[in-house]
C-alpha cells in the first residue's frame, strides 16, 4: 500500500478527527492509509506535536503524506511536527490548505487513484 | 551562577503566566479560540517541571530546551511561536549575554524565528507588536524602566489594531478594540524578566 499517498487528519477535537477519518474510510475503504489525531497533550481541545508526528509516522510512505488541519494551531503544530520528522521524511509530507472534512475526503479519493502528493494536495485545495 | 539565573527565570516566568492564565484566556475568548491562558500555563508548568534538567545546561542550550518543551506541551499555536522565540534566542548565544547590544541581538534572533514560524510581522496584532518595540528599546540602550514602559505602551497599541493573523483574523474589524492575548503574554514575560533584573 506504500504506492499511494497517505492521509493524516489533525483536528483540535479528537472526535472531529476520528469522525473525519470514519467518513474517509467509508468513501475509499482501505485503499488509502488514514491516520488521525486530535486533542492537546492533556486530552483537551487542541493539538499535540508528538501525536501529529506519531500519526504521520504510522502511515508514512515515500510516495507522500497529505495532512489536513482545522484551525491555526493545528497548522502551526503540524508544520513543526513535519520539520521534526527524522531522516528527511518531512520532504514527503505536505499540509493541504483546505477544510478538514471536505479536504480529507477529496484528498483520499485522489490518493486512491495512485496520484502524486502534489496532485492530491491540489485536488483538496481546489475543492 | 548561570544555573541560578535559569532557575530564577523559569520560576518567575511560570509563576507570572500561571497567575495571569485566566486573564489571558478571557482576552483570547474575545478574539481567539479561548485557550491561550490554559495553553501557556500548561507549557510553562512543563518547563518548570523540567527545571532540574534545563538549569544545568549552558544558557543557550537551556533556552533551546525550554523552547522545545513549550512546543511539545502547549497544544496550541502559542507553543511553536514561543518555542521558536526561545529556540531562536538560544541558537544566538552560548552563555548569558552581557550588555544591551548582546541582549538585543539575542532577542532579534528570537523575533526572526517567530516571524518565520508565524509568517507574520509587525502590525498584525500579535506578540511581535510587543517584542519588536521592546527589542528596539534594548538595542537603543534604554534602561529597565524605559523597557517596561515600552512593553506596556506597545501592548496598549494592539487594542486599536486589526488582526490579520491567527483566529482573530476571521473577525476582521471586530478584532479592533481588544488587546491581543499574545501581546499580553509577551508583555507579561518582559515585565517578569525586568522584575528579576531589578531583584523583585
Amino acid at each position: 500500500m506504500n504506492d499511494k499517498v497517505s492521509i493524516v487528519i489533525v483536528s483540535h477535537s479528537a472526535d472531529v478527527a476520528k469522525g473525519t477519518a470514519d467518513m474517509v474510510r467509508q468513501m475509499v475503504g482501505d485503499d488509502v492509509r488514514v491516520a488521525f489525531c486530535g486533542g492537546n497533550p492533556d486530552g483537551g481541545l487542541g493539538t499535540d506535536v508528538a501525536a501529529i508526528m506519531a500519526a504521520i509516522e504510522s502511515v508514512y510512505s515515500p510516495k507522500g503524506v497529505a495532512v489536513l488541519v482545522d484551525l491555526g494551531g493545528a497548522e502551526t503544530n503540524s508544520e513543526v511536527a513535519i520539520e521534526m520528522l527524522p531522516d528527511g521524511r518531512g520532504a514527503n509530507v505536505q499540509i493541504c490548505n483546505a477544510p478538514v472534512v471536505e479536504g480529507a475526503v477529496m484528498a483520499a479519493t485522489e490518493a486512491a487513484s495512485g496520484a502524486s502528493l502534489e496532485a492530491v494536495r491540489k485536488t483538496a485545495e481546489d475543492f | 551562577m548561570t544555573e541560578d539565573l535559569i532557575r530564577s527565570l523559569i520560576a518567575k516566568c511560570s509563576a507570572t503566566i500561571k497567575a495571569h492564565a485566566e486573564e489571558l484566556t478571557a482576552l483570547d475568548q474575545a478574539i481567539g479560540d479561548g485557550d491561550h491562558g490554559l495553553n501557556m500555563a500548561r507549557g510553562f508548568t512543563a518547563v518548570a517541571a523540567a527545571v532540574d534538567d534545563i538549569a544545568v545546561l549552558p544558557f543557550g542550550e537551556a533556552l533551546n530546551k525550554a523552547g522545545t518543551t513549550l512546543i511539545m506541551k502547549v497544544g496550541g499555536a502559542s507553543g511553536p511561536l514561543y518555542g521558536s522565540l526561545l529556540m531562536g534566542m538560544g541558537k544566538c548565544v552560548t552563555d548569558v549575554p552581557r550588555g544591551s547590544q548582546a541582549v538585543a541581538a539575542m532577542l532579534q534572533a528570537g523575533i526572526d524565528a517567530v516571524k518565520a514560524r508565524g509568517k507574520s510581522d509587525a502590525g498584525a496584532k500579535t506578540m511581535l507588536d510587543v517584542l519588536i518595540p521592546v527589542q528596539q528599546a534594548i538595542d537603543a540602550g534604554r534602561g529597565i524602566a524605559e523597557v517596561r514602559r515600552t512593553a506596556d505602551a506597545a501592548l496598549t497599541a494592539t487594542k486599536d489594531m486589526r488582526a490579520t493573523k491567527g483566529r482573530a483574523a476571521f473577525l476582521g474589524e471586530r478584532s479592533i478594540g481588544h488587546l491581543d492575548p499574545g501581546a499580553r503574554s509577551s508583555a507579561l514575560l518582559v515585565q517578569a524578566v525586568c522584575d528579576l533584573l531589578e531583584g523583585k
